[in-house]
């Protein structure tokens, strides 16, 4: 037997209706706007080399730093120009996926 | 050596092999929870209808000690047999030789049962219990699986093909089911995933236990790779054999004709249906008011319930549901549902299997992460397939009917041989509270009491434009009918459509929208 739901309400074009929300409704993850400022890590990897030092001014499109991640050893490349304001991490240190590896100001 | 002792002498070659892995890997199995390849194929046709080839098969493996080692059948069981009559093809993997692992000769058993059920014409059932590609073999055994992927495809539209995932199904073998038209899995046996587990913690990190990461559930109600859940094996089969019977054997066929039955009385088509277009109702009520004893199958019915798919029959014939779900999202369109409705149109009409759509849904689901899931090519694939399906095609629009939903529902516009309306339907641009913000814009925000002039303009359109009869003089629909007459109409209208002969621009195949 089905255990009855409690109705949610869903707003469509205005109209509000009575349903159930499925898992995958309920599980979705809200969208926040990137922040270009704070490099986080994509995949999980280890620091291979660190190409900038704190403080030090960037242009877009240079190497911040190269990681090791998926056996391959990858340029990460600044998407914005500006003054690196922390590094959070050491040559050699692991880190996890959305990791903050590094921040600009 | 007289023909007798050459027969005991087979006797006993055969006994051998049928022990397949021993008694000790066949203990194991059970202990698992899981009946062994032979139990599995008995339980599922006919009684002693299952004929079994490639027995005495051995692998010429070389490399590794390979050579020294015995595989009974080499870990895969074929045959041919049948299930309630109907013909089919089989094969099963047994765990208990080798883990079922697939090398060269294991791999050309299965194509040549696959080659067979191609020639043949009929059903093809694959039961999936492998620990993956034999290493030993190396290169050939990927070899093997592209083969089975090659016939996979070629057989596709062709002859059914069911997957039954009774054990792992990891790596590149996951794709041959993918490929497959039914997916059936059962709790706590299946496991489906491209990478498993251990490579997932060692890779990223990230620590998860194969139930969670492609269990039953998971592919029945988070992935959709699933299309019949079960809780145990004997379920399972008897929910292939149910399959088989909606089915016809290949797509130069009709399904098979059962003798008519009128729906249970306790299901009332008036009764189930709120005049509320914002109230719930369950949709398969519906259904199950209409086909015949009541009985409807249906598939992915834990995967994007917001969608309802599935078979039943019509005065005997089979036909194929689809419906908008209120109950679940009220039933809107989104990257799920439009993926599992598209697909199982394509079946239908691969398969000479009339379409019936119940319509009653109010759009699109709004959002973000439907935009930024592709929400436009997947809802796409529903117009595509409707549009590309020639087999009879009948809508009824029970409630709502707005706007690109409206269209991509099996409309007119898509070539829908018949479009019928219950006196509820609203079939309209969109929902008359949101129509009547854009149209009334102005009234509405130089009024006095704006939210009671939004009222009285959202009622004025609703009065005028909330029904199905603007779109009925337009020809679009073709009756409004009493919902007691749903049933009558629809059997009258696949009767009717039994010749239909729908000519489209020869071409070598479409691109829909993948």
């Amino acid at each position: 037997m089905e255990t009855e739901k409690k109705n949610k309400s869903l707003v469509i074009e205005g109209s509000k209706y009575l349903t159930h929300f499925n898992k995958k409704f309920q599980d979705r993850i809200k969208w926040v706007h990137p922040d270009e400022r704070i490099i986080k890590a994509v995949l999980p990897g280890s620091i291979f080399k660190l190409s900038v030092k704190k403080g030090q001014k960037v242009k877009k499109g240079s190497t911040l730093f190269i990681y090791e991640a998926m056996k391959m050893r990858n340029h990460y490349i600044a998407p914005i120009q500006g003054v690196v304001k922390k590094i959070l991490v050491k040559e050699g240190q692991f880190f996890k996926k959305n990791e903050v590896i590094l921040e600009f100001e | 050596m007289s023909l007798k002792r050459k027969t005991r002498e087979l006797i006993k070659r055969r006994e051998q092999v049928i022990s397949g892995g021993g008694e000790k890997a066949i203990k194991k199995q059970v202990a698992m929870g899981k009946l062994t390849a032979r139990v599995r194929i008995q339980a599922l046709l006919d009684k002693n209808s299952f004929h079994e080839y490639d027995l005495f098969v051995e692998h010429e493996a070389r490399d590794f000690d390979m050579d020294k080692k015995v595989l009974h059948g080499d870990g895969v069981i074929i045959g041919t047999g049948t299930i309630y009559g109907a013909p089919v093809c089989i094969y099963a993997q047994d765990f208990t030789v080798a883990g079922g692992s697939l090398g060269l000769m294991h791999a050309r058993k299965i194509t040549k049962i696959m080659d067979h059920a191609l020639k043949m014409r009929v059903p093809l059932i694959g039961i999936n219990d492998s620990g993956g590609a034999r290493i030993q073999e190396g290169v050939n055994s990927l070899a093997g699986y592209g083969e089975i992927f090659f016939r996979n495809t070629l057989s596709s539209g062709v002859i059914p093909q069911l997957s039954v995932i009774l054990g792992p199904c990891a790596g590149g073998a996951v794709y041959s089911p993918a490929l497959t038209d039914f997916v059936f899995v059962v709790e706590n046996i299946s496991k489906m995933f491209i990478t498993g587990p251990s490579v997932i913690k060692t890779v990223l990190g990230e620590e998860i236990s194969m139930e969670d990461l492609g269990g039953a559930k998971v592919h029945s109600e988070i992935t959709g790779n699933a299309h019949f859940y079960s809780l145990s094996e004997e379920e399972c089969f008897e929910q292939i054999k149910k399959l088989i019977t909606f089915i016809p054997w290949n797509n130069t066929q009709k399904a098979k004709a059962f003798p008519p039955k009128k729906s249970k009385s306790e299901y009332k088509v008036e009764d189930i249906v709120p005049s509320d277009p914002r109230q719930p109702y369950d949709v398969r009520d519906v259904i199950r008011a209409i086909v015949d004893d009541s009985d409807f199958f249906e598939i992915q019915e834990l995967f994007a319930a917001n969608i309802v798919i599935g078979f039943g029959r019509l005065d005997g014939d089979t036909v194929g549901f689809v419906a908008n779900q209120p109950k679940v999202l009220a039933g809107v369109l989104d990257c799920d549902s439009s993926d599992k409705a598209a697909r199982f149109v394509r079946y239908c009409d691969a398969f000479n299997i009339p379409i019936v759509v119940f319509e009653d849904m109010p759009g699109y689901l709004p959002g973000v992460d439907q935009e930024h899931a592709g929400v436009i090519r997947h809802g796409a694939k529903v117009l595509y397939a409707f549009s590309e399906a020639s087999v009879p095609k009948i809508t009824i629009i029970l409630r709502k009917a707005y706007g690109g939903g409206y269209i991509a529902m099996n409309s007119r516009h898509l070539r829908a041989d018949f479009v019928f309306a219950w006196p509820s339907a609203e079939i309209a641009v969109m929902g008359p509270e949101g129509a009547a913000n854009i149209i009334f814009r102005k009234e509405i925000s130089g009024a006095e009491d704006p939210e009671e002039m939004r009222k009285i303009k959202v009622k004025e359109y609703k009065d005028k434009f909330a029904n199905p009869y603007v779109a009925a003089a337009k020809g679009y629909i073709d009756s409004v009918i009493d919902p007691e007459e749903t049933r009558n109409m629809l059997v009258h209208a696949i009767k009717i459509s039994a010749n239909k002969i729908d000519n489209r621009p020869a071409k070598k195949h479409g691109i829909p929208p993948f």
